[in-house]
């Protein structure tokens, strides 16, 4: 009976599994779940990558500067390379302040990716530990943030920028919350 | 008409494939010879069948026949012959249509040459394959037809994605597929012995070479997509941990496994439950591959379109096929008896031990792939796994396998002891010493696991070497007594010797490449000139110019090294007309120690002057040259006499049964 047992064992862990995927079919990995639209950026100040330019930056300035992103990226993430050159894009169209959030990495890697691939960002903060991404409600890196003037969350784009996404999307997004600001 | 021709040709492929998956398995059950007889005609025409339809395919790019939307979403009329042709599967659609050629193409094989086969054996094995074929074959028709039409076609098509134009990616898919597919085989004969209720050394040498081979296809596959990371993504990185990588390695590990597990049963006649596992689980594990890769559960650079719909079928068809064939092992796989019995310390013991730190490699892969999705699933923390964790997961394990794997191939079956082996491999333990404090000495500030890394290396590469030399029984008779025995020495031998071997040298190189990379960016203009670990590199200007489908820019590095010339280095910087995406073409000079790379970016418009960045990365050659060792290593291992002769005699499998009522 026990030898019985013993050979299930396979099968009940890939049942286990089987619902995993089941559940995660369910969930696009590029929503953002409901709770943190609309809601204020959590607080926290990051100091910027160790040994780089800037002073970081903090919830303080995400509020009362117009509409503003947070860009979550990695030197290890390969998907973060493939979107940077649309960050930088959106960087330069000039429509919002685009802030880099640098999220669990190591400082002397992040320069180096910045140095490689151009520093679009106003300002970038370190977050090595990860914290402020989780309260961020950050699944995966790369992740792109919208925040209004009030420092309220209004969207977020799971996985690397695509063009089509930036043109349809994130563009006309921060347009109309612009408008939303009587700017 | 080219598209419903691949269509219906398709559409009877399927109909097909239902027969033979339940007529000549009936047959088999019944002891039916004519029942049993339908499986040969049903595969070859099968495979004709999907051949037509893959055909029809190729024919519609080529004449780029923008009314089929497949070719328009991915080709265009500027685009070069060779990834017009690459184009049928640089797509979802194509993909799966090469999937069930290759899967119809092995069934065939099995068909056609399978002659010394048992007929019910090879009946259940065919039935099989047919299940997972009616599988694949309904996705397509029912989510994925790559040969949909549009109504109103468009003047012309929106090209593939100039990341895929390349040479390199134009093969890599085939041969991954012909890896993965070809566990399909493996996969087959374990049902097919699960529900026979048995499993021997007969067994065992069937499933070999189809293993074997299955498995070449797959290290090449891998390693074509790892090189192609190498020139194309332009960072001089060349593994990332990217799911779609893993979606690869996983099976690599678990297929390794098998390789291992299969030798025991042959021999041995044990571990039988464990290696039909073993085949249950690789495929699986390429199944799964497919799952990730187009569910849309996972995001990768990587990533095919997702549709939900094929998400739900795919988890419906990964829930029957390994849900289903996990339940006929666990109801058959107890009564599958073991006869040889082994001490810990055996050959046996060192190569369940290989198996044990393969499978566990695998799980943590598996593990660290799926990690966010169950997070996520349950709600939980939202987290992303990269390089650090597999790093420090995957390294440590590897560490005493391959400490180990030079000491296995000298322990005896059954029963062995340590000591006198160890004591063999006094040159290895040397040539370990000398090359740890060799590049201690040249880089004492390396990373420790670069020391480390060469350092097994060189005491498996040494260790292999001695385990030849002991079999040779060179120095212990006449160097020509020694030769004869190294003439008849069996190919299967050879097999593991190189590919041990070659596992050496390319562990060397990726600790190599590894922990010595040296490189450096800058803004350089015409005539500037910089140092990289000892060669200087002058950059000579950047010129425009035209390809077939893209325009390019192409700068010229002159590199010398203590003023001798070394090489010229032409990296370009392209942009596809039609898709307007940019692509970095490096340039490299291989060299035994080390590359010379070279890529050339976007110039300041101000300063005239151009982003390059220079690379220098130590022992590269060796990580490709010891994966091709690899390969090299399976094919001779193939050509094996036991494998070219077919049927295994009678008289082996007899001649192990006393043996095993010892101890």
């Amino acid at each position: 009976m026990q030898r019985r047992f013993f050979y299930l064992v396979p099968l009940a862990v890939f049942l286990v599994m089987a619902i995993y995927f089941a559940v995660g079919l369910t969930k696009d990995p590029k929503i953002l779940p409901s709770a943190l639209i609309d809601k204020p950026v959590p607080d926290f100040a990051l100091p910027p990558i160790e040994g780089g330019p800037g002073k970081g930056f903090s919830s303080a300035n995400l509020k009362g500067d117009g509409v503003t992103i947070v860009n979550v990226f990695a030197s290890w993430c390969v998907p973060c390379r493939v979107e940077h050159p649309l960050i930088a894009r959106l960087a330069e169209l000039n429509v919002a302040k685009v802030y880099g959030l640098n999220y669990k990495d190591k400082p002397k890697d992040a320069l180096r990716w910045l140095a490689e691939l151009g520093d679009p960002y106003t300002a970038h903060g370190a977050d090595t530990k990860g914290r402020v991404a989780i309260d961020f409600g950050v699944y995966g890196v790369p992740e792109t943030f919208i925040i209004d003037n009030t420092g309220t969350i209004r969207y977020k784009h799971v996985g690397p920028m695509t063009a089509d996404k930036l043109e349809r999307e994130v563009l006309p997004i921060i347009k109309k919350l612009d408008k939303g600001n009587g700017q | 008409m080219t598209a419903e021709i691949g269509h219906f040709a398709l559409i009877l492929a399927l109909m097909i494939a239902a027969v033979q998956s339940v007529v000549p398995l009936v047959g088999a059950h019944r002891d039916n010879a004519e029942w049993m007889a339908i499986a040969r005609p049903a595969a070859l025409t099968q495979f004709g069948l999907v051949a037509i339809s893959f055909g029809c395919l190729t024919q519609l790019y080529l004449s780029s026949d923008f009314s089929v939307l497949n070719v328009i979403q991915n080709s265009h009329t500027t685009k070069p012959m060779i990834y017009k042709i690459a184009g049928v599967w640089a797509n979802h659609e194509g993909s799966l249509l090469l999937w069930v050629l290759i899967l119809a193409l092995f069934g065939s094989a099995v068909a056609a040459f399978g002659a010394n086969l048992p007929p019910a054996l090879k009946a259940r094995v065919l039935s099989v394959q047919a299940m997972i074929a009616v599988g694949f074959y309904l996705f397509m028709l029912l989510t994925s037809n790559p040969f949909e039409r549009v109504e109103v076609p468009p003047i012309n098509g929106q090209d593939l994605n100039p990341l895929l134009q390349d040479f390199g990616l134009a093969i890599h898919p085939p041969m991954l597929y012909l890896g993965y597919v070809g566990f399909s085989m493996a996969f087959s004969f374990a049902i097919a012995a699960l529900i026979e209720g048995r499993v021997d050394a007969a067994w065992a040498r069937w499933v070999r070479p189809w293993t074997l081979a299955a498995w070449c296809f797959l290290t090449g596959g891998i390693v074509l997509g790892s090189w192609w990371a190498y020139y194309e993504l332009g960072w001089g990185g060349w593994w990332f941990w990217d799911p779609v990588e893993n979606a690869s390695f996983m099976p690599w590990l678990a297929g390794t496994a098998l390789l291992h597990s299969s030798t025991v049963v042959e021999k041995r006649d044990t571990l039988k439950g464990w290696t039909i596992l073993l085949a249950i689980i690789t495929f699986s594990l390429s199944l799964l591959g497919t799952f990730l890769v187009r569910s849309g559960v996972l995001t990768s650079v990587h990533t095919f379109a997702s549709d939900p719909a094929r998400g739900v079928f795919i988890l419906a068809l990964l829930i029957v096929v390994i849900g289903g064939s996990l339940a006929l092992y666990a109801w058959r796989a107890p009564s599958l008896v073991s006869t040889g019995v082994f001490q810990p310390i055996s050959r046996e013991g060192a190569l369940l031990l290989n198996n044990l730190i393969m499978a566990t490699a695998a799980a943590a892969v598996l593990l660290g792939t799926l990690y966010p999705l169950m997070l996520d699933a349950v709600g939980g923390d939202k987290v992303s796994v990269g390089p650090p964790f597999f790093n420090s997961v995957f390294i440590p394990l590897m560490l005493p396998m391959i400490a180990a794997m030079a000491i296995g191939p000298m322990l005896a079956w059954k029963r062995a002891d340590l000591k006198p082996v160890l004591a063999r491999l006094w040159a290895a333990m040397i040539a370990a010493v000398l090359a740890m404090l060799a590049v201690w000495a040249w880089a004492t500030d390396g990373p420790v696991m670069g020391v480390i890394g060469v350092g097994l290396a060189a005491w498996l590469f040494v260790g292999t070497l001695v385990e030849l030399a002991g079999r040779i029984r060179l120095f212990k008779v006449p160097a020509r007594e020694s030769l004869r025995r190294l003439a008849r020495t069996p190919r299967a031998s050879w097999g593991m010797t190189l590919g041990h071997l070659g596992l050496a040298i390319t562990i060397a190189g990726m600790s190599g490449a590894g922990a010595w990379q040296t490189e450096s960016v800058q803004a350089m203009k015409p005539g500037e000139t910089v140092t990289v670990a000892g060669y200087d590199f002058t950059f000579d200007g950047a010129k425009d110019g035209q390809g077939p489908n893209y325009s390019i820019v192409r700068g010229t590095f002159l590199v010398t090294k203590n003023g001798q010339p070394v090489a010229t280095l032409d990296p370009e910087k392209r942009v596809y007309t039609v898709t307007k995406r940019p692509t970095t073409e490096a340039a490299i000079h291989s060299t035994f120690w080390g590359d010379l790379y070279a890529v050339v970016g976007d110039k300041d418009k101000a300063t005239g002057a151009y982003v390059t960045r220079i690379y220098f990365n130590p022992l590269v050659a060796w990580m490709w040259g010891g994966v091709l060792v690899m390969v090299g290593a399976g094919i001779t291992s193939l050509t094996d006499r036991r494998h070219r002769i077919g049927a295994p005699a009678g008289r082996r499998v007899a001649g192990t049964a006393p043996e095993t009522v010892k101890t």
